[in-house]
């Protein structure tokens, strides 16, 4: 195991944290389900996680005056993306309760599943720490 | 924490959605109400929904709802022949609101749907939240 905490936990912390913010996302889409011209919007959560775990190199400004490559959107810089209606609607509103719903269960059982490993982590470095 | 956001936008959009609910019910109760000229009688009213502006709840992650305005329906009041209703006018006719009862029984079955599912995703996310505040325990 290695010594310090934060490498311990690995990529729990933050798998938390962007499932925290993606719940944050659908449950926006599913608030404007009846919102005329509203485009339910969601992240690659994979894509997301491998940009939280350092996979892809971020472009550097080196002035006040660049333009930032990725703005910070609390996904890593990464795109949030629009989904693709199943069937269009009369007023422009691409929300699908019914999808939305499947995504908002999936998520916070993806959340209590990653807070369970967590727990699990943390238990390990208790019992490491006491030595009993 | 950003998860505390999902109360604010689940809250918002509940609501808006009990403005919606608040408007069938007075369109529901006033569908009898007439008046004696297409200006005076009674018109059905709806809730424009818009999405709440990005800045408000900082950066390009979930946005809210607010109720942009309640207008009133155009279409014309329907006249019915009603001599001995005090409000008749000089030929007879009352006017009866624009009122379509099955368009607000629809609106209604929506918006108390829509109220549902944010009751929920705001349980889901209180569970969420409590079961993250036990990490570690």
């Amino acid at each position: 195991m290695p010594l310090s905490i934060d490498s311990a936990l690995g990529p729990l912390p933050d798998a938390l944290v962007l499932r925290g913010r993606r719940s944050e996302l659908i449950a926006s889409n599913l608030a404007n389900a009846d919102t005329p011209n509203f485009k339910a919007r969601d992240v690659d959560f994979h894509a997301v996680m491998d940009q939280a775990q350092g996979g892809q190199l971020a472009m550097q400004t080196t002035s006040a005056k660049h333009i930032a490559f990725t703005e910070d959107n609390g996904f890593g810089g990464m795109p949030l993306q629009y989904r693709v209606p199943n069937q269009p609607s009369l007023d422009g509103n691409t929300v699908d309760g019914q999808v939305e719903q499947a995504a908002f269960a999936e998520n916070s059982v993806n959340y209590q599943a990653t807070l369970t490993f967590l727990s699990g982590r943390i238990r390990g470095l208790m019992t490491a720490i006491k030595g009993e | 924490m950003s998860m505390f956001k999902v109360f604010d936008i689940a809250g918002s959009a509940m609501s808006a959605q009990s403005v919606r609910l608040n408007t069938t019910a007075s369109n529901l109760a006033n569908a009898e109400s007439v008046g004696n000229s297409e200006a005076t009688a009674y018109k059905a009213r709806h809730p424009v929904f818009a999405a709440m502006l990005n800045a408000m709840h900082g950066g390009t992650d979930g946005v809210g709802v607010r109720v942009l305005g309640v207008v009133e329906s155009q279409e014309p009041a329907q006249q019915r022949y009603a001599p001995e209703n005090p409000m008749a006018n000089a030929e007879g006719y009352v006017f009866q609101p624009n009122v379509n009862p099955v368009d607000e029984m629809v609106n209604m079955i929506s918006a108390s749907r829509s109220y549902q599912n944010n009751v929920e995703v705001m349980n889901t996310s209180k569970q969420m939240l409590l079961a993250t505040l036990r990490l570690g325990q």
